[in-house]
């Protein structure tokens, strides 16, 4: 594995559960994951990435993410994102991320109501964001979802600005939530701060799941244009 | 001062559990073409005059109550 090791925060939220699996799954890519608790105020120092995870933050009182928002660590998240950082959000990270403005829409209840628990096959839109860069054009990626609010909406102006600027990066090959557009994550117009409901984290390990490692296609590229940050700053 | 806030979906906004109580009423007999489900936040408020009272109260809507792409508020004062 090339060094050096890149700096990845893992913020934990009280009800933060999918922390862990983030955190093995980026070590094992190479990166130092680093976990950081909502209560701080700044990120570690060499900080090269930001990972906010998949759980219920916050219990997911008023609207999922909304709370989250207002942690204080999430302050220096933005900051971080302004300055041009990496900041990735699964699950409730995204929703989270959506709350905070750091990314465009919302998400919604599905229109089943139902949690849903399976792998899903997505097509990759866009291989040119940090995010993305492992993953050949046309790609299409097996990663399992969980969620029972991830139904992606933005109004018709904004879903046409995100069409336009490129900044739909996955797709759902069939919606299993009603998102618009079967939109299954998104970057900001920048491409520095990626959602996705998928989760990526639990498609690392070939004995997690149904066995795909296409999550690694993911969280790979993240620590790749991590550690290409490092190396830019030495 | 006491102060009532209803959180609604947006129209045109898909409203999932609307839907599903909407379909059980049907189930029970009741004539319902449509429901959508928001949610109401009472709130006690220190002592103030009405209007500024609003006025944060619009903030708080906005920033935290609801979420302005999908959610529309209406804020009722009460004394």
């Amino acid at each position: 594995m090339s060094d050096p090791r890149p700096t990845i925060g893992i913020v934990t939220f009280p009800g933060s559960n999918d922390d862990g699996d983030a955190a093995l799954a980026l070590e094992q890519l190479g990166a130092d994951a680093r976990p950081v608790w909502h209560a701080e105020q700044e990120l570690p120092d060499d900080t090269a990435a930001v990972v906010l995870p998949g759980g219920f933050s916050y219990g997911d009182y008023l609207r999922c993410g909304a709370i989250a928002r207002f942690a204080p660590v999430m302050q220096a998240v933005a900051r971080f994102a302004d300055d041009g950082g990496l900041v990735l959000g699964i699950c409730n990270g995204f929703q989270v991320l959506c709350e905070a403005g750091l990314l465009p829409g919302a998400l919604r209840p599905n229109a089943s109501l139902e949690f849903v628990c399976r792998d899903v096959t997505l097509r990759v839109e866009r291989t040119t964001t940090p995010f993305t860069t492992r993953v050949e054009p046309g790609q299409a990626l097996t990663i399992p979802i969980k969620h029972g609010e991830g139904c992606y909406f933005a109004d018709d102006r904004l879903l046409g600005e995100l069409e336009r600027n490129d900044q739909v990066v996955l797709r759902y090959e069939q919606s299993p939530n009603g998102s618009v557009g079967a939109i299954a994550g998104v970057v900001n117009e920048r491409g520095n701060v990626f959602g996705l409901m998928p989760h990526p984290e639990h498609a690392v390990d070939p004995l997690l799941g149904s066995g795909s490692t296409d999550g690694a296609l993911i969280l790979g590229s993240l620590v790749d244009a991590a550690r290409e940050r490092v190396l830019t700053a030495a | 001062m006491k102060a009532t806030i209803l959180v609604r979906p947006k129209p045109g906004i898909l409203d999932p559990q609307g839907e599903a109580v909407q379909s059980s009423l049907r189930q029970l007999g009741f004539h319902v073409a449509e429901a959508r489900v928001g949610r109401v936040i009472d709130l006690e408020l220190d002592d103030g005059d009405g209007e500024s009272a609003r006025a944060e109260l619009e903030r708080a809507c906005e920033q935290l109550l609801a979420n302005p792409l999908i959610e529309s508020y209406e804020i009722a004062l009460d004394g």
